[in-house]
């Protein structure tokens, strides 16, 4: 069982991401901005598929919505079906080099970018560009660092 | 292993819990699409998730005073001169401006009208540019706590910006004319000709749909609010025609239209109330919010 030492650091992460998507940046930076809360929820769902999986990408997911001011439900369908992924395949992804999760993770986010594009369409006028599906590649390349840098967070908040 | 399984065997399978959420999803975005019930959830959830948010727009608030602080004191005395002019002459206009308006205020009693054009203002001051990527938003530090509604019509001194779609105790959501949802009554201000001014989505421009062939506009035409539907209040500049195309194979006029109000420029903006409150009181909440509005040009002088 995990101990409250051992959700701290999982929290935290979570925080920092969802402060990271809210940080306003200006304009010409906003396609090369990584999708921080995708991969911190696919980092979490990797480790800890019991405790990080679909229910959380879904309040995740909403928090979302709501500091984007976005249609409610959106990014939490998205992030629902994302954290439902992880968690299927997460053995086979924890025995995957880097670089093939590097791909994955590409994958993912652009099934995010997606969906709420394709939510959006729906709902209003949308257009998508190429710059869009940027933070897809952006996220896949900074996978290998963030995931270094969350397995460390990860186990300095280990009691055993 | 055998955590994971320990849960499986009280929770639902993953399985079914995803296709359950996966529906709530989708029957949210029904419910907020088609109607303003989620708002309280919204708010609440923002409650919630408000010190993320609050500390998530202290870089830009950082970066924006450091390059402000950047500036050179002659620059600053520059503006400082431009601004106590422009303060001069905007006085002298606006004392006639009273004049005419209890004039017109007494021409429409005698007609019999009773609209109301005395308003009430608040000044907002610009937390953050487009939240979600690709969106025509901008994020206000006023919410319900100073009585902002759902609706309320936000200018700034050149004309209109747009309107509130979402509010929470501190801040508020404004989406501006631009945005592809956005759709503001105006008018023609040369001859009263109406119309809806539609956001597209690509940034300063709008469209003016559904006017016929036979419709008198011209490239150059001021468009006003009309005041229709009564969210705006009357006679706000909205957007200038930028150009015309008249397809005889259309049955509309297809007519481009940029913003008056340049909606990327400046942190300040004015949420209105429109017809609330007697001309009387108009001028002691100007006031009151005007010491709060003046502290930078204050500071400015005090160098």
């Amino acid at each position: 069982m995990l101990s409250v030492l051992g959700s701290f650091p999982l929290f935290l992460t979570v925080l920092i991401a969802l402060f990271l998507t809210g940080v306003s940046l200006p304009e010409q930076f906003v396609p090369y901005w990584p999708d921080w809360i995708v991969l911190v929820l696919i980092y979490w769902g990797m480790a800890y598929p019991g405790r990080v999986s679909v229910f959380s990408g879904w309040l995740l997911g909403l928090l979302v919505d709501v500091m984007h001011g976005s249609l409610l439900g959106q990014n939490a369908l998205a992030l629902t079906l994302i954290s439902y992924t992880v968690n299927v395949l997460h053995l086979r992804m924890r025995m995957s080099p880097l670089l093939q999760q590097s791909f994955f993770i590409m994958f993912l986010v652009a099934v995010h970018l997606g969906i709420t594009a394709w939510i959006r369409g729906m709902t209003g006028v949308f257009v998508v560009t190429p710059m869009y599906w940027m933070p897809a590649i952006i996220s896949g390349v900074i996978w290998p660092v963030l995931f270094v840098m969350l397995r460390d967070v990860r186990r300095s908040g280990m009691t055993r | 292993m055998s955590k994971p399984l320990s849960r499986m065997s009280t929770a639902p399978p993953v399985t079914l819990r995803v296709l359950i959420l996966v529906a709530a999803s989708i029957a949210l975005m029904l419910v907020d699409n088609r109607t303003q019930q989620l708002e309280k959830l919204r708010t609440g959830l923002h409650t919630l998730v408000y010190p993320v948010i609050f500390l998530s727009t202290i870089p830009g608030n950082l970066f924006h005073s450091f390059s402000e602080s950047l500036q050179e004191r002659s620059t600053l005395q520059e503006e400082n001169e431009r601004l106590k002019q422009e303060n001069l002459y905007y006085k002298s206009r606006f004392e006639k401006l009273y004049a005419l308006e209890a004039d017109n205020e007494r021409l429409k009693r005698l007609l019999g009208q009773s609209d109301d054009i005395a308003e009430q203002v608040l000044l907002a001051e610009l937390v953050e540019v487009s939240l979600e990527p690709y969106t025509q938003q901008i994020v206000l530090n006023k919410g319900t706590a100073d009585n902002v509604y759902i609706g309320q019509p936000v200018i700034n001194g050149e004309g209109v910006i747009g309107q509130v779609v979402h509010t929470s105790y501190a801040q508020s959501i404004v989406t501006l004319l631009t945005d592809p949802d956005s759709a503001v009554p105006v008018m023609v201000m040369r001859n009263g000709l109406r119309g809806v001014m539609r956001g597209t989505g690509v940034r300063d421009r709008l469209s003016l749909p559904y006017l016929t062939p036979n419709a008198d506009i011209l490239v150059g035409d001021l468009l006003i609010s009309s005041g229709m539907g009564g969210r705006f209040p009357t006679g706000y500049p909205v957007a200038s025609i930028t150009a015309i195309e008249r397809n005889p194979s259309l049955e509309f006029l297809h007519i481009e239209a940029t913003p008056v109000a340049r909606l990327d420029h400046g942190r300040e903006v004015l949420l209105i109330w429109p017809g609330e409150e007697e001309m009387t009181s108009k001028v002691p909440a100007v006031e009151e919010q005007g010491q709060e509005a003046m502290a930078i040009p204050e500071a400015e002088e005090g160098q």
